[in-house]
């Protein structure tokens, strides 16, 4: 845009651009957009938060303190705090590898970074069971060894990782590619260490898009529930997480219990937003420092 | 000098043999956690039969213990028990899902399992009733009216979930009956899955289709879940109809004796499965509509289940056959949704 606007024979914009179209025709798409959103985001939230409070603030609070809803929140944080350093390390190592050097493979490798996107959660869960669970040689091997990955918190945590690994190195990758390797150069000339030029020049170049990528990750591991489904093995007080309990609660017709633990997930989404939106504005400020 | 020293080690002996003797005791008493993988409706019973037995096992044997439930379909649930779900004991909706375990799960359990417990292994058994709209308003009072034109009927699917398995079974076994040829018995099936607009995964989603989202005329229903639906959800909502023929459901429970030595779980294991036939527990079963196997108990409350003619699964060439038959990849009623 701004590349456009400075091309000398750009006509100068009077009052409004001629991709605007009549008034109308934006008034009509404006009022259908606000309605979708509003029927398919805006009145499920509502819904969330009414029936929550259906009977009441304190049957709410309630809701959250039992011990099965406090361990399924507990357990969400730690499977969110192990998959979400492991993907950031991974997507900063990947995005590096990616846009500053040459290899062979590159294209597959940038492919298989996607693969969890195109691939069904429930499959990828399925995929773990099959290949961790008791009838697979190595799930067998492990079980003789008293190890324990599907059924269990390892199974959650590596079902979370594979579900949620694009999501920092797709923020990196066009970032840094765009960045090219110019500043890394220079600062390796000017005799900086590896460590040196990764703190210095590399981690502030991209820190902005890498928050908004941990937080992305974030969201999606601690919202993810089909792949989880299917490794966790329903264990009530043990295996599981926030999304899984909200189902169990709803097929138990502890309607209100259902609610207020998914207006945890849900209030957790709104924050997201609104980072998401704070960090957009820092972003893509022109004055930002490094 | 040598008598002294003798007096000595026995005095020590003295003072700290119960110590010792204690501390052996005290190793014993850490709590213990056991895991109870069961099917889709029975998340009230065990809820209250675990508060139960935990109040049994510590008065018997000082231990505290804390029973960790896992529910779903059941065939899923044993499939998770194959794969490697470390269940103490399994508590599920038909002897076969507990066989598949025996023969698939890497002898995680002995193949004669069910001769272990009182009555085939089945603490409680059940049926399948019909449950429907306040005051019957499609007018249904047997099988012959889940197959009119326009009926819908909700059932979860066999593929996955026990209750489905014998709802299968007890339409099956009806139409045997009456119209007297196992090819008339799969025209009447065919067209009563024909009426069934949603197949859920487990008995407790498909209650909530019908309950909580108003699909469907009619719920083929464990009896134990209808009479809870109909509690949940207030008793001017729904009837319970009661058809002239059903099937005897015989949940069964087993000790998954390779995971328990493994973990150490044998004797509170055990005991919890044994405990299910006590008076007590009978009693608790029969509050929440599962009919107790206990004689003394069953008569006590003949009043609380309807009277009707009861198919055995034997009847109908047991589960292995059936479920050879039937549900396995091409059966009839791969049969019947292919049409």
């Amino acid at each position: 845009m701004n590349n456009m606007s400075s091309t000398p024979i750009a006509p100068p914009v009077k009052h409004r651009s001629p991709i605007a179209g009549p008034p109308w025709f934006r008034l009509v798409l404006i009022t259908t957009s606000v309605l979708f959103i509003g029927m398919l985001i805006g009145l499920p939230v509502a819904a969330v938060f009414t029936e929550a409070l259906r009977k009441g603030f304190d049957a709410y609070a309630d809701s959250l303190q039992g011990e099965y809803a406090v361990a399924a929140i507990e357990l969400t944080l730690i499977v969110a705090a192990i998959a979400v350093p492991f993907n950031l390390v991974f997507g900063i190592a990947a995005s590096w590898a990616i846009t500053k050097f040459e290899f062979a493979g590159k294209q597959l490798l940038i492919t298989l970074i996607d693969l969890p996107f195109s691939v069904s959660p429930v499959i990828s869960g399925l995929i773990y069971v099959l290949l961790f669970g008791a009838n697979s040689a190595l799930g067998e091997w492990l079980m003789a060894h008293d190890v324990q990955i599907v059924f269990a918190v390892p199974g959650l945590v590596i079902a979370t990782i594979f579900v949620t690994f694009p999501f920092v190195a797709r923020e990196l990758i066009p970032l840094m590619q765009e960045q090219g390797t110019e500043e890394e150069e220079a600062a390796i000339l000017l005799g900086a260490t590896g460590w040196q030029l990764f703190f210095r020049v590399t981690l502030p170049n991209i820190k902005w898009a890498l928050l908004y990528g941990v937080l992305l990750c974030n969201a999606r591991a601690m919202g993810e529930f089909g792949a989880v489904s299917v490794v966790s093995g329903h264990i009530k007080g043990e295996t599981n997480t926030i999304p899984l309990h909200v189902e169990i609660l709803y097929n138990e017709y502890n309607f209100v219990a259902a609610f207020a633990v998914a207006s945890i997930l849900t209030l957790l989404a709104l924050l997201t937003l609104l980072l998401k939106t704070l960090l957009e504005s820092k972003f893509s400020s022109p004055t930002r420092k490094h | 000098m040598m008598n002294q020293f003798i007096i000595g080690l026995f005095a020590a002996i003295m003072v700290f043999a119960p110590a010792a003797a204690r501390a052996a005791d005290a190793v014993q008493m850490l709590p213990v956690q056991m895991l109870n993988v069961s099917y889709d409706p029975t998340r009230e019973l065990y809820e209250k039969y675990n508060a139960q037995f935990a109040k049994f096992w510590l008065d018997k044997t000082g231990q505290k213990v804390t029973v960790r439930q896992s529910h779903g379909g059941s065939g899923k649930q044993a499939r998770s028990v194959i794969e490697g779900l470390q269940a103490d004991v399994v508590t599920l909706a038909l002897a076969y899902d507990i066989d598949a375990i025996a023969s698939r799960g890497g002898k995680l359990l002995p193949a004669d399992w069910q001769q272990k417990l009182p009555h085939n292994s089945a603490p409680y058994t059940s049926t399948i009733v019909f449950l429907v709209r306040k005051d019957n308003p499609r007018q249904i009072r047997d099988w012959d009216d889940l197959v009119r034109e326009g009926v819908e009927v909700i059932t979860p699917n066999p593929k996955s979930s026990g209750a489905a398995r014998w709802s299968y079974m007890a339409a099956w076994g009806y139409a045997l009956k009456k119209y007297g040829s196992e090819e008339k018995a799969q025209q009447f099936v065919t067209s009563l899955y024909k009426n069934v607009p949603v197949l859920d995964a487990a008995a407790r989603a498909s209650t909530t289709t019908f309950v909580q989202r108003g699909i469907g005329d009619v719920l083929l229903s464990w009896e134990n879940e209808a009479h809870l639906a109909k509690s949940e959800f207030g008793q001017d909502q729904f009837d319970i109809i009661v058809p002239t023929i059903s099937v005897l459901a015989e949940p069964c429970v087993a000790l998954v004796e390779k995971n328990t030595i493994k973990r150490g779980t044998q004797d509170v294991a055990r005991a919890y499965l044994e405990q299910l036939y006590s008076k007590e527990a009978q009693e608790l079963a029969a509050s929440l509509y599962y009919r107790p196997s206990d004689p003394e108990i069953a008569a006590k409350h003949a009043n609380r289940f309807a009277q009707l003619a009861l198919i055995r699964i034997d009847e109908l060439g047991g589960w292995d056959a059936v479920q050879k038959k039937h549900f396995a990849d091409g059966g009839i009623f791969d049969q019947i949704y292919a049409q």
